[in-house]
């Protein structure tokens, strides 16, 4: 096993504990910490992948500025893990099982698929360099990218109008 | 890495994102769940990108360019539906004092 695939291992290893740590701990601000190791681990594979705008920009996106969003949201409600609601034990683990349900479906389904055999780069190519995907982002896609300013623009204006008294 | 490595990873990131929204009674735990969801098919096409830029490399120097930038646009949109969803889950908690959504379905009563 070359280096690659031993952190592919690691990282994917990494994101599922995190990802199950966010879903099973009482304090929710100890759910917004795990989910921000999460998030650390899917731009280790974004860089792995060489994707290497989509890694910086999902940390500085998802955990830089969403994550403080939570956690300010969470400090402003005080909320901690005596004040916690649960739900009752049996609806739990029906939630559990209709997830691995789920799981099971899709790795089924999966199981005749024709994409066995693809290989997903790692290491190398060009496409994640920022240059070849401005030079798309302001060729091909320019009219959904002007779009999606409307579209934080409007986000703001609800946000604000949300939230007044 | 083969691609069905990367199917699996997503479907397990997704499927725990699930549980989590099912299995949990805060607002604010569910819509972390919701977040965890996006960030794994957001994974899955950056995988499937490198998949057809492997694949189509010779004929088209970018090829599989649009699954990397429809992750950028999933990125804009998930920051500002955050927004927007915490916007609402401060509103409700301060009229009812509450972030349960057992206690939160009022709109049926």
């Amino acid at each position: 096993m070359d280096i690659s695939q031993v952190l592919f291992y690691a990282l994917s290893a990494m994101a599922l504990g995190s990802a199950i740590m966010v879903v099973i701990s009482r304090n929710p601000v100890h759910s917004v910490l795990w989910l921000i190791v999460t998030f650390f681990a899917i731009s280790g594979h974004y860089i792995l992948m060489n994707a290497q705008f989509l890694g910086i920009v999902n940390l500085i996106v998802y955990a830089g500025a969403i994550m403080v969003l939570f956690l300010f949201v969470i400090m402003l409600m005080n909320l901690n893990a005596e004040t916690e609601p649960q739900k009752n034990k049996w609806l739990k683990l029906a939630g559990v099982v209709a997830g691995g349900c789920l799981l099971l479906v899709l790795v089924a389904a999966l199981k005749q698929a024709e994409v066995k055999g693809k290989v997903a780069q790692l290491g190398t190519g060009d496409i994640g360099l920022i240059r070849n995907l401005g030079k798309a982002l302001f060729t091909d896609y320019v009219v959904p990218f002007e779009i999606s300013s409307i579209l934080f623009l409007s986000a703001m204006v609800g946000a604000v109008v949300i939230g007044k008294k | 890495m083969v691609i069905e490595r990367y199917i699996y990873l997503a479907i397990a990131l997704f499927c725990i994102g699930i549980v989590g929204v099912l299995a949990r009674r805060n607002a604010i735990i569910i819509f972390m769940c919701i977040e965890l969801m996006l960030n794994a098919v957001n994974l899955l096409l950056v995988a499937f990108s490198k998949m057809h830029h492997l694949a189509g490399v010779a004929k088209n120097a970018s090829a599989g360019i649009d699954g990397q930038l429809f992750v950028f646009f999933i990125m804009v949109v998930a920051a500002a539906e955050v927004s927007v969803g915490l916007a609402i889950i401060v509103m409700m908690y301060r009229n009812t004092h509450s972030v349960d959504v057992n206690f939160l379905n009022r709109l049926k009563h």
